[in-house]
């Protein structure tokens, strides 16, 4: 690809106290990729989506948005993340606030946006997510499967340029697994660059471009789906995957 | 001179009932005031205390912060490890004769009031603000929101939910505590029954008024924050926006299962 990064990560580790979470990951994420992060649970891979948002903050090396380091403790992390979105496990929808104002609030508090002009905006990425018929609903009067489609219309109302989802499915029974990857599939088609930290095996080989497979907190084997799913180099990629063919 | 138990309340409630409803306004001046300054300071207290500290901060900062919640750490022990009433009298007498302040009682009231229930408050709020799941927190940071907007739009609403109840209990428990007031001359409800007990001769009778109009008060009391409370959580259910304005401007919503059925 000739195209510039949208973003670089470089030589990244992470480290709790004594324990190596991330150990020098090396990877580029170039507009409109739909990348997929998969590994076995304690790889690492939240930790890597958590330190691309700054919601931790990486032991050493770079994270080059744009070609500027953002993870040097300097910049504006707050204005960063309008622009480099999160989606969460566990939804983490306002729980104070209606389905609208959920999606409103950012634009307007953020983003300074007109009321007017931000409802408009909240709007279309609800009836996008199928969620508009339910915008004066509470977050604990809907389904898991609605709240995600809310958290990531939310997410969206703020028009990013990349998406981070961090397991958005994991937390949900199978039916609600299918509509949530409705939407981010509908998402992937329309170009939207996003990073899916993901266990949905099926999902990562259909919809993203690239897959990363990491293990013990490094980036073990990477490549085009067809390359990972069909064609694995690495033994222990051939092990995780092999446990998903038979399943 | 009435004879028995009923005489006398009669008597009492016909000779001094505009007394006692005069000392039942004056406490409930002082509670709800006390109780609303005092939420006041336990927010702005609570608040101070949970600011996030790391590492990277700027050494000034830290410096500020640390000596900041050293001393509302001291006023918060203080203020709840000693009495009210001490309280009073000290600071009623104490301003007078040290600092030659002549505050007037009302003024003492409100404030000494006030600063206990915000030393209470303080750790009720912090206690609150905790309650509310971290998820909450990095929904709004996710959104670019700061500290700042993260406390004001997300947390203090769902932890002022929760510390409800507690914000209750202590506009009760000060409807009560404001009789140790009389002590620096504020005649308020228990101050008022005194006088009136003593004129007649009467404890017994006149205690007994003043038990019921203080369990009128505070059960009241109890009755509106629960209602408050229910109006916070909202309604139980919710309309579909089937036809909101805003829709039809992209089109009206088509359900995908009615859809597939409708191209069936």
């Amino acid at each position: 690809m000739s195209q510039e990064a949208l973003l670089e990560v470089r030589h990244l580790s992470k480290t709790f106290g004594k324990n190596v979470v991330l150990r020098d990951i090396d990877f580029q994420v170039y507009p409109k990729d739909v990348t997929c992060i998969i590994g076995a649970s304690g790889s690492g891979k939240s930790t890597l989506l958590r330190c691309l948002n700054l919601l931790e903050t990486p032991t050493t090396g770079e994270i080059l948005y744009h070609g500027k380091n953002i993870a040097d403790g300097k910049i504006n992390a707050p204005e960063y993340r309008t622009k480099v979105g999160m989606v969460f496990q566990n939804f983490n929808l306002f729980n104070n606030m209606s389905v609208l104002e959920n999606c409103l609030v950012g634009q307007i508090k953020v983003l300074k946006k007109e009321k007017e002009a931000a409802k408009k905006t909240a709007m279309s990425f609800l009836e996008k997510v199928g969620m508009a018929p339910y915008i004066h609903a509470k977050p604990r009067q809907l389904s898991g499967g609605q709240k995600q489609r809310v958290a990531i219309a939310r997410a969206l109302a703020m028009e990013p340029e990349m998406l981070l989802f961090d397991e958005p499915t994991s937390a949900l029974d199978p039916q609600m697994v299918g509509e949530v990857l409705a939407v981010m599939r509908t998402l992937a088609q329309e170009g939207l660059t996003m990073i899916i930290v993901t266990h949905e095996m099926a999902f990562a080989r259909d919809v993203s471009s690239h897959v990363v497979y990491m293990a013990n907190g490094i980036i073990a084997e990477e490549g085009t789906p067809k390359d990972i799913f069909t064609n694995p180099q690495n033994p222990l990629t051939k092990e995780f995957l092999s446990r998903f063919r038979t399943a | 001179m009435p004879e028995d138990f009923g005489g006398w309340i009669v008597y009492i409630l016909q000779n001094y009932g505009p007394s006692f409803a005069v000392g039942a306004g004056k406490t409930m001046l002082i509670a709800i005031v006390g109780t609303a300054i005092g939420c006041l300071i336990g927010f702005a207290v609570g608040i101070v205390q949970t600011i996030p500290m790391s590492r990277n901060d700027h050494i000034l900062k830290k410096v500020i912060l640390r000596a900041a919640r050293f001393i509302l750490g001291a006023y918060v022990e203080v203020f709840r490890g000693t009495p009210m009433m001490c309280q009073a009298m000290v600071i009623f007498y104490g301003a007078a004769m040290v600092f030659g302040i002549n505050m007037s009682e009302w003024f003492a009231a409100f404030f000494i009031v006030s600063i206990n229930t915000g030393a209470y408050m303080a750790e009720t709020v912090r206690g609150g603000i905790l309650s509310v799941d971290a998820g909450q927190t990095e929904g709004a940071m996710a959104i670019g929101m700061n500290h700042v907007q993260t406390m004001m739009n997300v947390i203090l609403p769902q932890a002022l939910r929760n510390i409800m109840p507690q914000i209750g209990n202590n506009l009760i428990i000060n409807i009560k505590d404001t009789c140790v007031l009389s002590v620096i001359g504020i005649v308020e409800l228990y101050y008022t029954t005194n006088g009136v007990a003593g004129a007649l001769y009467r404890y017994f009778e006149a205690f007994a008024i003043a038990m019921v109009i203080y369990f009128i008060l505070t059960f009241t009391c109890s009755k509106i924050l629960r209602y408050i409370e229910g109006k916070m959580d909202g309604a139980d259910s919710y309309d579909l926006a089937t036809t909101d304005t805003l829709a039809h401007t992209s089109g009206l919503y088509n359900y995908p299962d009615k859809k597939g059925e409708n191209e069936a």
